[in-house]
C-alpha cells in the first residue's frame, strides 16, 4: 500500500513538474518571439528558474521514495 | 566538437553496452546468492538487474570493469584493486581493496591486526570483537558490527583524481601556452572560450563586475571539475563521481560556506530584519529567510545527484532491455531497440551532463552574487515612487 | 534507496581535500595566469583601438593643418606671382619710358644738329651765292669795278630782301 502511494505521488510530482516546465518553456518562448534580441538572456533565466524547479521536483522525489 | 562528443558517446555507448553484456556480477541479495553462483553470475532477472543498476550507482573499492566465467566455471574480474584506507578501532588501517575478492556481501572477513572488516553494500564495516560471522537484525542491516570512518581510494575518489590532473594538465598548458603567445593554439583553442565562458557568462553578470575575481578560481574549478565528471560518468569506465551524494554534498557546502563567509552587511540585514516591510512581515520572514539559507545549497546537492543518478539510471536500465525484452523480441530486436535508445539518451545525458555544470556554477555565482551584492534600494524606492505620483498627476 | 545511509563520509572527507587542494593547484598554476594574460590581451586590444582611434584623429587633424598649409601657399605663389606680373609691366613701362626719353633726345639733338648745319649751310650758300654773284657781276661789270663797295651792299641788301 505504501509503495503504491509512493508510486502516486511521484506521478504527482512528475505532473507538477511538468506543468512548470511548460509554463516556463511556453512563457519563455513567446517572449523570445516578442523579442528576438533578449533571447540570450531569456534563456538563461528560463534554464535557472527550470534547474530550480527540477531541483523541488527530484528533491521531492527523492525524500519520497 | 559537438560531432567529436558524439563519436564519444556512441564508442561509450557500444562499449558500455559491450561490457554489460559480458559482464556476469557475482553480487546480489543473500538471498538470491547460491541462484546467482548457480547460473555462473549471469544478470538475468529483473531483480539481479536492479541490484546491479544499484551496484553500480555506488562507490565501489575496486576499479572493475567487467566480469566473465571461464570454461573451468572460474569468476574471472577485469579491473584493479584500489587502496583500502579505514579508521578502525584500533586506528587506521592500510591494505588493498583486493583482499575482499570482490566480495560484497559480508562473506569475506578481513583481519588487520586486532579488527576484521567485511564489505555489504559498497560499505566497509568492522566487526565487534569476540563475533565469528557476521548476523543481521530484521532490516538485514549487521547488528553486531558497525561502520568505520572508510577514506579509501575509492573509484570515485580515483576518479575525482583522475579528473583533477586532466583538467591540471590540460589548464597549466594553456596557462604556459600564454608565457610566450596571446593567442592560444591546440587544444588551447578549445579551453580558452569556456574560461571566457564562465567569467563573462556566468560570473561577471551574476556577482558583478567589480567582485568576481575573487571568487574565479572556485567557479572555474568547480565548473570543470562537474563536467568532466559528468562526462567520465558516460564513459564505459563505469565512474559515478557526481552521483555520489557525498560529493554533491561537498560542492554545495562549499558554495554555502562561500557564500556565507563573503556576505557584506546588506546580506544578513535582509535575512534577520528585512527593511521595507512592517515590523510583523519582518519577524515572519526571518524563519522563512533562515531556512532559505539552507534550502540553496541543498537544492544544488541534490539537483545535481538526482540529474547523474536518473540519468545513469535510464542509461543502464535501457541497456539492460537487451535482456528483460529478449523473450518478446528476440536477440537482435532487443539488442537493436536497446542500442536505439540508449544511444539517444546518451546523447542527451551528453547535453546534461554540461547543463548540470553550468547550473551548479550559475546558481553557485547567483548565490554568491546575492551575498556580496551592494542594495541601494531605499533611496531607488523613494525615487520611483516619486517618479509614479508625479506621473499620475501629470495624467490627472 | 536510502540517501543518508548512502552518505559516505569518508567520501565527503576525501573530496574536501581534493577540492581544496585543486582549487589552490589550480588557482595558482591555471586560473591566475589564464585570467591575467586574458585580461592583459583585453585590455591590450582596447588601448589598441584607442590608439588606432587617436591616430586617425591626429591624422584627421594632420590632413587638415596640411589642407591649411597647402592654401596659405597658394596663396602666397598667387601673390607672389601678381608682384612678379606688376615688377615686369612696371619695367617694362619705365624702360619704354627711358627708350622714349633717349629718342626724344637724339631726335631732338639730330634735329639741332641738322638745323645748325642747315643754317651753316644757308650761311655758306648765302656767302658762295653773294662771292657768285660778285663774281657774275665783276664780269658783267668788268670795266667799272670802282664802286666796288657801294655794289657789295647792293647785294647784301639785295639777298636780304630776298630772303631764302
Amino acid at each position: 500500500m505504501e509503495g503504491t502511494l509512493n508510486l502516486v505521488g511521484a506521478g504527482l510530482i512528475v505532473i507538477g513538474g511538468g506543468l512548470g516546465l511548460g509554463q516556463i518553456g511556453g512563457k519563455a518562448m513567446e517572449a523570445i518571439a516578442r523579442q528576438p534580441e533578449a533571447a540570450g538572456k531569456i534563456q538563461t533565466a528560463m534554464i535557472i528558474i527550470g534547474a530550480l524547479l527540477e531541483g523541488l521536483a527530484f528533491g521531492a522525489l527523492i525524500l519520497g521514495s | 566538437m559537438f560531432t567529436a562528443y558524439l563519436k564519444t558517446a556512441f564508442f561509450a555507448l557500444i562499449l558500455t553496452a559491450f561490457a554489460t553484456a559480458q559482464a556476469q556480477d557475482n553480487h546480489g541479495d543473500v538471498d538470491h546468492h547460491e541462484q546467482v553462483v548457480a547460473d555462473g553470475g549471469k544478470v538475468n532477472t529483473k531483480e539481479e538487474i536492479k541490484s546491479y543498476i544499484e551496484h553500480h550507482l555506488q562507490d565501489s573499492h575496486d576499479f572493475h570493469l567487467f566480469s566473465y566465467t571461464n570454461d573451468a566455471n572460474e569468476r574471472k574480474h577485469i579491473g584493479f584493486p584500489l587502496p583500502v584506507m579505514v579508521w578502525s578501532s584500533a586506528g587506521p588501517k592500510f591494505f588493498l581493496s583486493s583482499k575482499f575478492h570482490h566480495d560484497d556481501n559480508a562473506q569475506v572477513l578481513v583481519k588487520e591486526g586486532d579488527a576484521t572488516f567485511f564489505k555489504l553494500h559498497s560499505k566497509i564495516y568492522e566487526l565487534e570483537s569476540g563475533a565469528a560471522a557476521v548476523s543481521y537484525d530484521g532490516d538485514h542491516h549487521p547488528s553486531n558490527a558497525h561502520k568505520v570512518f572508510d577514506f579509501s581510494i575509492t573509484k570515485s575518489v580515483f576518479g575525482l583524481l583522475a579528473v583533477g590532473l586532466i583538467i591540471f594538465l590540460l589548464f597549466r598548458s594553456l596557462a604556459r601556452q600564454y608565457k610566450t603567445k596571446s593567442i592560444p593554439t591546440g587544444v588551447g583553442r578549445v579551453l580558452e572560450p569556456l574560461v571566457l565562458y564562465v567569467r563573462d557568462e556566468i560570473a561577471r553578470p551574476n556577482i558583478g563586475e567589480n567582485k568576481y575575481k575573487k571568487f574565479m578560481p572556485y567557479l572555474l574549478t568547480v565548473f570543470f571539475l562537474i563536467w568532466i565528471s559528468n562526462l567520465l560518468g558516460l564513459t564505459p569506465f563505469g565512474f559515478n563521481i557526481t552521483g555520489q551524494i557525498a560529493i554533491t554534498s561537498c560542492l554545495a557546502l562549499f558554495t554555502f560556506f562561500i557564500v556565507q563567509f563573503s556576505a557584506n552587511k546588506d546580506y544578513w540585514k535582509h535575512i534577520f530584519w528585512m527593511p521595507d516591510v512592517p515590523v510583523l512581515m519582518k519577524i515572519v520572514l526571518i524563519p522563512i529567510e533562515l531556512l532559505g539559507i539552507f534550502t540553496k545549497p541543498f537544492s544544488l546537492l541534490i539537483r545535481l545527484f538526482a540529474n547523474i543518478t536518473a540519468g545513469h539510471f535510464v542509461v543502464m536500465s535501457l541497456i539492460a532491455l537487451m535482456i528483460t525484452l529478449k523473450a518478446q523480441f528476440g536477440a537482435v530486436g532487443s539488442t537493436g531497440l536497446s542500442v536505439v535508445l540508449t544511444l539517444f539518451i546518451s546523447v542527451i545525458e551528453v547535453l546534461v551532463a554540461f547543463l548540470q555544470a553550468f547550473i551548479f556554477t550559475m546558481l553557485s555565482s547567483l548565490f554568491i552574487g546575492m551575498a556580496v551584492a551592494e542594495h541601494d534600494h531605499h533611496e531607488h524606492a523613494g525615487t520611483e515612487e516619486d517618479d509614479v505620483d508625479e506621473v499620475r498627476e501629470r495624467f490627472i | 534507496m536510502n540517501l543518508l545511509e548512502d552518505f559516505s563520509p569518508g567520501l565527503f572527507f576525501m573530496q574536501a581535500i581534493i577540492l581544496i587542494i585543486l582549487i589552490v593547484l589550480l588557482g595558482k598554476f591555471a586560473w591566475k595566469p589564464i585570467l591575467s594574460a586574458l585580461s592583459e590581451r583585453e585590455e591590450g586590444i582596447e588601448s589598441a583601438l584607442k590608439a588606432a582611434e587617436n591616430a586617425k584623429l591626429e591624422m584627421a587633424r594632420l590632413e587638415a593643418s596640411n589642407e591649411a598649409a597647402a592654401q596659405d601657399a597658394r596663396a602666397q605663389r598667387d601673390e607672389m606671382l601678381k608682384d612678379a606680373r606688376e615688377i615686369k609691366e612696371q619695367m617694362i613701362a619705365d624702360a619704354a619710358g627711358q627708350a622714349q626719353e633717349k629718342a626724344d633726345k637724339i631726335i631732338a639733338s639730330a634735329q639741332e644738329a641738322i638745323e645748325s648745319e642747315k643754317k651753316a649751310a644757308l650761311a655758306d650758300i648765302k656767302s658762295q651765292v653773294a662771292d657768285l654773284s660778285l663774281d657774275i657781276a665783276e664780269k658783267v661789270t668788268r670795266k667799272e669795278l670802282s664802286e666796288k663797295d657801294a655794289q657789295l651792299a647792293l647785294i647784301d641788301k639785295m639777298l636780304a630782301e630776298a630772303n631764302i
